[in-house]
């Protein structure tokens, strides 16, 4: 052990278990493993690549008016006119603007996509089970609290930087709330209702497809939406390997002190929150605040069916 | 009744100990025979039911009645098995509930048994159409095959043209009877009720006991229906379980509960309840052998003449209009007497010789 001699008061200056070294010993075996890493990154780098090359490929006033109707759609006029707004603001910050709001919000969609594939399930599992709630909390509470800059560096090693790195990094940071909330919401569903369909036959599948999903759906929104502002809100730490986008533009201002860009970087994440928020907010409306219309009784279907309904 | 009575439901000394350590505690009950108490203290398990056994006959409608706590509730889910009882087993019609697997049971529940629920448990997300049809959609029935069905059934239940409506637009009386017809869609043999009503104002209440009643004299359900209340157990059963504790404490007809109750628990239960309706003039007379010993022959052409199976209201009809005791004949021979005086106690509701 040390070779300065052993002070019970201040035990701890003399023990080393090593974990720096250990961890860096990971670090290491991630190193000489990458290879098996790369068809991964491959099929992602991929999956961000086309969806980048799609929001790229929508005239802005075009992509402009498909968001507004989809907000329209999802919240209601209102929040359509919000979205639009906040989109012409975003276009007039600056001439690239634009491209560079895209670019970010392929990467968050991205995020989010594999968020829900991966929270999704592990949320369902942690309503059902208490033993599986018990071991995911502090690993959700881990994930959520220690600082980006720890897991940015294996990560890196790992993967390289980059769109994919981006990606991970923001997925480690983003995922809690929908694993939290979909437990939370699957466990709030009144257990009577659970029991009826007990009661009449239902198998634990159907159970959870035809009663528990659906009644936890409104909470299950609110943990997505909460998960989309926390992928923007990694945009400029992802930034920091090579994730291109608005964040990228506050980074740069940051080096060089550029006030101006910073506030264009800046109020562009700002803008594209809003957006995102409004539309997740209004997706989470229960039946009963919509007048129990479908979906497609409302908004600019509703518009189009009515219209269909009259010329037959 | 004349026939031989053919039992759909079986439940076999039923036990259901709640609790991590249930079976050790079941195991020392069946050595030891503990006492609720010591099951408690000594195990910390609840005794939600104690070696419960009835059977239920077809088409028969069965009371299970006692008061808030005393097990009601956990010993109607041993039938569909939504609980596992500790000890015991149940029979559907000779077929071991507790040993089917877990596809027989989904079959047994949606196709042989409808529930309804005090609290109703309708599917706040699915329309009154989509909640009546439910069972039938677990089990794959075609679309346009469910739309019938579940048409039939909100018929019956009086709602038609609610159909495309959700739970939360009805009031309470008419959720419940969406409830009814959920249960009833799936035309099952069974059907459980645990306190269906309890949940409704009296007026309501009245009324969809009044429908209920009619859709069993049609369709001939064999019925556990779960009540606290003494009245609504009598008007609906032709038998009655009077639950204390998680024991059955007592099973009869109505007018076995009222007469001839188990145990002082069950008779304050029953002291309230008007005996009018309820006691036939085979249980007050006095039989004719016992009489004519008691007072000597008599003339009784004079008489008015009852059946034994007339209820005390009928007997005062026949009684006001004489001075002489009421003579009761079955199938034209005189068999018994009943007194003013057996009369007067029956409707009080003690035996002549116990007021004597
Ligand atoms: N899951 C459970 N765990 C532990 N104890 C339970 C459980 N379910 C019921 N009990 C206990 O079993 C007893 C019987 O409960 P039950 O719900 O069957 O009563 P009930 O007769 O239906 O009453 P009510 O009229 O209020 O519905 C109660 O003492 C209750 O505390
Ligand atoms: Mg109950």
């Amino acid at each position: 052990m040390a070779d300065t001699s052993f002070d019970w008061l201040n035990p701890f200056a003399s023990i080393d278990l090593g974990i720096a070294s250990w961890a860096d010993g990971i670090k290491q075996w991630a190193i000489s493993h990458r290879e098996m890493i790369q068809p991964i990154k491959r099929f992602f780098e991929s999956v961000i690549v086309g969806i980048e090359g799609a929001l790229h490929a929508v005239p802005p006033l075009v992509m402009l008016v498909i968001v507004a109707l989809i907000a329209w759609q999802a919240a209601g006029r209102r929040a359509a006119i919000v979205v639009g707004c906040c989109l012409l603001v975003l276009g007039l910050l600056a001439p690239e603007a634009w491209g560079l709001a895209m670019t970010t919000l392929a990467i968050v969609t991205a995020s989010v996509i594999l968020c829900v594939l991966i929270g999704l399930p592990l949320g369902v599992l942690a309503g059902k089970s208490d033993r599986f709630e018990a071991f995911i909390r502090p690993v959700l509470d881990t994930m959520q609290t220690i600082p980006a800059f720890v897991y940015l560096v294996p990560v890196v090693m790992m993967i390289g930087i980059g769109n994919v790195s981006g990606v991970i990094v923001t997925i480690i940071f983003a995922l809690p709330p929908l694993v939290r909330l979909t437990s939370l919401g699957i466990r709030g569903v009144n257990p009577s209702v659970v029991e009826a369909a007990r009661a009449f036959g239902a198998s634990p599948a159907q159970i959870l497809r035809k009663v528990e999903l659906p009644l936890a759906t409104p909470t299950i929104l609110a943990g997505l939406n909460q998960t989309i502002m926390l992928s923007l809100s990694m945009v400029v730490i992802a930034s920091m390997i090579s994730v291109k986008g608005l964040g990228n533009e506050v980074l740069r201002a940051m080096g060089r002190l550029d006030a101006g860009k910073a506030i264009v970087g800046g109020l562009g994440i700002v803008m594209l929150a809003i957006v995102l928020d409004r539309i997740t907010q209004g997706l989470g409306r229960s039946g009963r605040e919509r007048g129990h219309r479908h979906w497609w009784e409302t908004g600019p279907a509703g518009v189009l069916t009515a219209m269909f309904k009259k010329t037959n | 009744m004349a026939e031989t009575r053919e039992d759909v439901i079986r439940c076999e000394g039923i036990w259901k100990i709640f609790g991590d350590k249930s079976r050790h505690a079941m195991e020392a009950v069946r050595a030891r025979g503990l006492s609720k108490k010591d099951i408690r203290e000594q195990f910390d398990c609840v005794v939600g039911v104690q070696d419960a056994s009835f059977t239920v006959g077809r088409g028969e409608i069965f009371c299970i009645m006692g008061l808030s706590g005393s097990g009601k509730s956990t010993l109607i889910r041993h039938i569909n098995r939504l609980i596992e009882p500790t000890s015991g087993a149940v029979y559907i019609e000779g077929e071991n509930v507790n040993a089917m697997n877990a596809e027989a049971l989904r079959k047994l529940r949606a196709e042989k048994i409808g529930m309804v629920f005090q609290s109703m448990a309708l599917m706040p997300h699915r329309t009154v159409r989509d909640n009546v049809a439910f069972s039938l959609e677990v089990r794959g029935v075609s679309d346009a095959e469910r739309a019938k069905v579940a048409a039939k059934a909100i018929e019956m239940v009086d709602l038609t043209g609610w159909d495309a409506k959700y739970p939360d637009e009805l009031s309470g009386g008419m959720q419940q009877r969406v409830g009814l017809a959920r249960a009833l869609a799936a035309d099952p043999t069974i059907l459980l009720m645990d306190e269906p009503f309890s949940a409704l104002d009296p007026l309501i209440r009245r009324q969809l006991q009044g429908t209920f009643m009619e859709l069993s004299a049609e369709l001939h359900k064999t019925t556990v229906f779960i009540t606290h209340d003494l009245d609504e157990a009598i008007r609906i059963g032709d038998r009655i379980a009077i639950m204390k504790d998680g024991v059955l404490v007592q099973i009869g007809t109505p007018e076995e509960i009222v007469t001839e109750p188990a145990d002082d628990y069950v008779a304050e239960f029953v002291a309230g309840i008007s005996k009018l309706d309820l006691v036939t003039a085979a249980r007050i007379m006095q039989p004719m052998a016992a009489y004519v010993q008691a007072n000597g022959p008599q003339d009784m052409g004079t008489w008015p003449v009852g059946k034994p199976e007339d209820k005390l209201n009928e007997l005062v009809d026949l009684a006001v209009g004489t001075d002489h005791p009421i003579l009761i004949a079955a199938e034209g021979a005189p068999i018994g007497v009943v007194t003013k005086r057996a009369l007067l106690r029956g409707i009080q509701g003690r035996d002549e010789e116990r007021a004597a």
